[in-house]
């Protein structure tokens, strides 16, 4: 299959990592994989933040980027979520329905990475080798918003050498919540706090999750802190393999391309 | 707000409980840092959700009825003024007094006209959110008139002069042996032996509370349902001081939002199996009291009910934010708010707090005196997955975020970065201007992997708890490019 890959504008400019991954990830599995490069954002924080008018022309460009693609993969529950729940809504009450209805069709293609592997290729098992002991957070928008359920589960149970540790209270947010973790710093740090206590019970030497941005808001806690538990995308622990993987990770890439 | 609501009143400022004095984050910077209340907060929020979990996992056709639920309320709201009138008619037939109030003053002048006619000097209540809103306690006592709470969180709340924080359960945040230390310092005649046995405290409430139920001539109550086509008033409560309160005065005034309608006595068939499953956790409601009216020789002579749309009206005219009205005030959503959980529920400001007060009071009061509510949310969803009417409290709060932006008259710091991000987010090629010149942050971090963590703000909301990792010298989409010719 012919894939595009929404890298998010997070992930591209921050994290580039986790999008080298993704793509590494489904040419393994056999995929040709295309970058529009086009692309930048969904309009997920524009939309969150209470700027839903100037979220229509990022809509606009992610409906042009993408246009023609047979399906769309992004690394991020969140922003796949609001391709499916917001973009065609804020397009709408802009006036614009005829990018509205483009935008509703390319969501109807477009698929978190989890729900791609599981639900569209089929695959658990994708052949990955990562010999870590390993704790799972299902963030808030693929727990409730696109309910991956226990997809990123089953494909992390199916990964060699890995030591998967359950994650107490783990449908509890993690205190990222986008412009929230500024706006409400304090609030946001007491809940990322809890999380980070949870997540130092397990003893886990990694804690992944299938967002980019609430890791990088659970790491840059346990960094702060010191912990030694860093923080590590699903997309690159699937892509890690006896061959590919690297011992030191941090906040260096998992795969060495 | 927008053009929408011009012309239609929201709640008055000066009177009631819907504004708080400070924003949001201000007001919880206090709470996060009282490790007591966040122990008692998170021990209570913590064992309510389990119990509610157990109830609603056994009701095999769970989802039906919530369905159900949200589907009663959206009809009836799309015809709530012939509901409304309906209910007048079948409450005067049975010998009843309706009285419309516009706002919380008015109501509240209502409810004193009321109780002066009858000459008593003080007045029994049943836990009821609509007189908290309105502020009704406050306009007695100024009028003379004592007003008694009778529920025991309330009366905690009451006796040690303290603002409930929780819907349903208004002492939330205060464990036993607080409350045990109100009760000895407030309660006339107590037994100075009381421990805080939670046992030995239901019956100091109890007997406290004996005294002025026998005494009581007036009774002030709130209503959970009021069903149209019979007249039929319903109170749902846990604790039988409010049966207490509703069958022993002479005169029973009932205060409650015109949202509170329900068209038919079926309709009760759905909601009194959603609200304690929903609410305490139990299967079936302990004490739900029904009147019609008055019956000669049982029970309150005398009724009124006080209809109060103290910016209800408003409400309904949003096409998004009129779902905030099907509320049932149950709970489960502050319950299970990761949010309300650690800021508690007076940071909130209003009575009604967690994530439906975050949806409800700037509806209430008109979005900018309220302003920083909607964005007291971390926007997890677990509300919406809780919620028996299955109200999409997520959706709300992100549709208000947008009618305070485009209600704001002069141009933020904010609003000018976001409209200058949205011009580089369509537009690809200043978007990788953009990338490259967030890019140059690595600079600043002089080889290490993380940012420094003295960041000018904004950036310094989330530096100082929280590393920033340095950003790569390319992005993908340009190695990507650069590397497979694009
Ligand atoms: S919004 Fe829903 S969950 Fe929250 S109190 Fe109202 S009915 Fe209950």
């Amino acid at each position: 299959m012919r894939v595009a890959l929404f890298a998010t504008c997070l992930v591209d400019t921050m994290v580039p990592q986790v999008a080298w991954a993704t793509a590494a990830l489904l040419e393994r599995l056999g995929h040709e994989v295309v970058v529009p490069a086009g692309q930048s954002c969904c309009g997920q924080m524009h939309v969150n933040t209470g700027y839903r008018r100037e979220a229509v022309p990022i809509v606009a460009n992610h409906v042009r980027a993408f246009a023609g693609a047979e399906a769309i993969v992004a690394p991020s529950g969140s922003c796949v979520a609001s391709i499916h729940h917001q973009q065609a809504a804020v397009a709408r009450r802009a006036g614009e329905h005829a990018l509205a209805d483009e935008a509703a069709a390319l969501a109807e293609r477009t698929y978190e990475l989890s729900q791609f592997l599981v639900d569209v290729l089929g695959v658990t098992d994708v052949g990955a080798y990562y010999p870590h002991r390993v704790t799972y957070h299902p963030t808030c928008h693929s727990l409730r918003l696109l309910r991956v359920g226990d997809r990123p589960l089953q494909l992390l149970r199916a990964v060699r050498g890995l030591d998967l540790v359950e994650l107490p209270a783990a449908d509890q947010c993690c205190g990222f919540g986008g412009t929230f973790a500024v706006k409400n710093a304090e609030t946001s740090t007491a809940m990322l706090t809890d999380k980070m206590a949870n997540v130092l019970s397990t003893h886990a030497e990694v804690c992944t999750a299938g967002d980019a941005s609430c890791l990088m808001h659970i790491g840059g806690g346990l960094s702060r802190l010191r912990s030694g538990t860093r923080t590590v995308h699903l997309a690159e622990i699937l892509a890690a393999t006896e061959e590919a993987v690297s011992p030191h990770q941090s906040t260096r890439p998992a795969v060495a391309r | 707000m927008t053009a929408v609501f011009l012309g239609i009143p929201t709640a008055p400022r000066g009177v009631g409980h819907l504004r708080g004095d400070r924003s949001f984050p201000d007001a919880a910077r206090d709470s996060l840092r009282d490790g007591q209340l966040r122990a008692n907060l998170g021990h209570a929020t913590a064992t309510i959700r389990g119990k509610r979990a157990a109830v609603v996992g056994e009701v095999p056709d769970w989802a039906e009825l919530r369905e159900a639920g949200r589907a009663i309320k959206a009809a009836t709201m799309a015809r709530l003024d012939e509901h409304l009138i309906a209910l007048e008619e079948q409450v005067t037939a049975r010998g009843g007094t309706v009285h419309w109030a516009r706002d919380a003053t008015e109501a509240n002048a209502i409810v004193t006209r009321l109780v002066r006619a009858t000459g008593a000097d003080e007045v029994v209540k049943v836990k009821s959110m609509a007189t908290q809103e309105i502020g009704l306690n406050e306009a007695l006592e100024a009028a003379g008139i004592a007003a008694h709470e009778t529920d025991l969180a309330e009366l905690i709340v009451q006796l040690g002069e303290d603002q409930p924080s929780h819907i349903l359960v208004p002492a939330i945040h205060k464990n036993r042996a607080e409350i045990r230390e109100i009760f000895l310092r407030e309660m006339p005649g107590v037994d100075p032996t009381l421990t805080d046995d939670p046992r030995r405290l239901a019956m100091a409430a109890r007997a406290h509370l004996r005294e002025r139920f026998l005494r009581a001539r007036v009774a002030i109550s709130g209503a959970n349902f009021a069903v149209a086509e019979t007249g039929t008033l319903a109170v749902v409560e846990s604790e039988g001081n409010g049966r207490m309160c509703l069958t022993l005065p002479e005169t029973l005034i009932t205060v409650m939002g015109i949202e509170k309608v329900v068209p038919t006595w079926r309709d009760l068939e759905v909601f009194l199996q959603l609200l304690p499953r929903s609410s305490t956790g139990e299967r079936m409601n302990p004490y739900t009291s029904l009147w019609a009216g008055v019956t000669p020789g049982d029970g309150p002579q005398e009724f009124h009910l006080v209809l109060v749309d103290n910016g209800r009206t408003a409400v309904l005219a949003d096409e998004v934010g009129r779902e905030a009205l099907h509320c049932i005030r149950c709970s489960a959503c502050l319950n299970v708010c990761p949010v309300y959980e650690r800021a508690g529920g007076h940071a909130y400001g209003s009575v009604y707090p967690g994530p439906i007060g975050a949806v409800l009071s700037p509806q209430l009061t008109g979005i900018e005196d309220n302003a920083s509510l909607p964005y007291a949310s971390s926007l997890c969803g677990a509300c919406y997955d809780v919620c028996p009417v299955a109200i999409d409290i997520p959706s709300i709060l992100v549709h208000l975020r947008g009618e305070h932006v485009e209600a704001q008259a002069r141009t933020t710091p904010e609003a000018v970065a976001f409209r200058a991000l949205s011009r580089a987010m369509s537009n690809p090629r200043l978007w990788r201007l953009a990338q490259r010149a967030a890019g140059l942050g690595r600079f600043l971090a002089r080889g290490r992997p993380t940012l420094p963590a003295a960041l000018p703000p904004p950036a310094s909301g989330w530096t100082r708890t929280r590393d920033l990792p340095t950003p790569p010298r390319e992005t993908f989409t340009q190695a990507w490019a650069r590397e497979h010719g694009g």
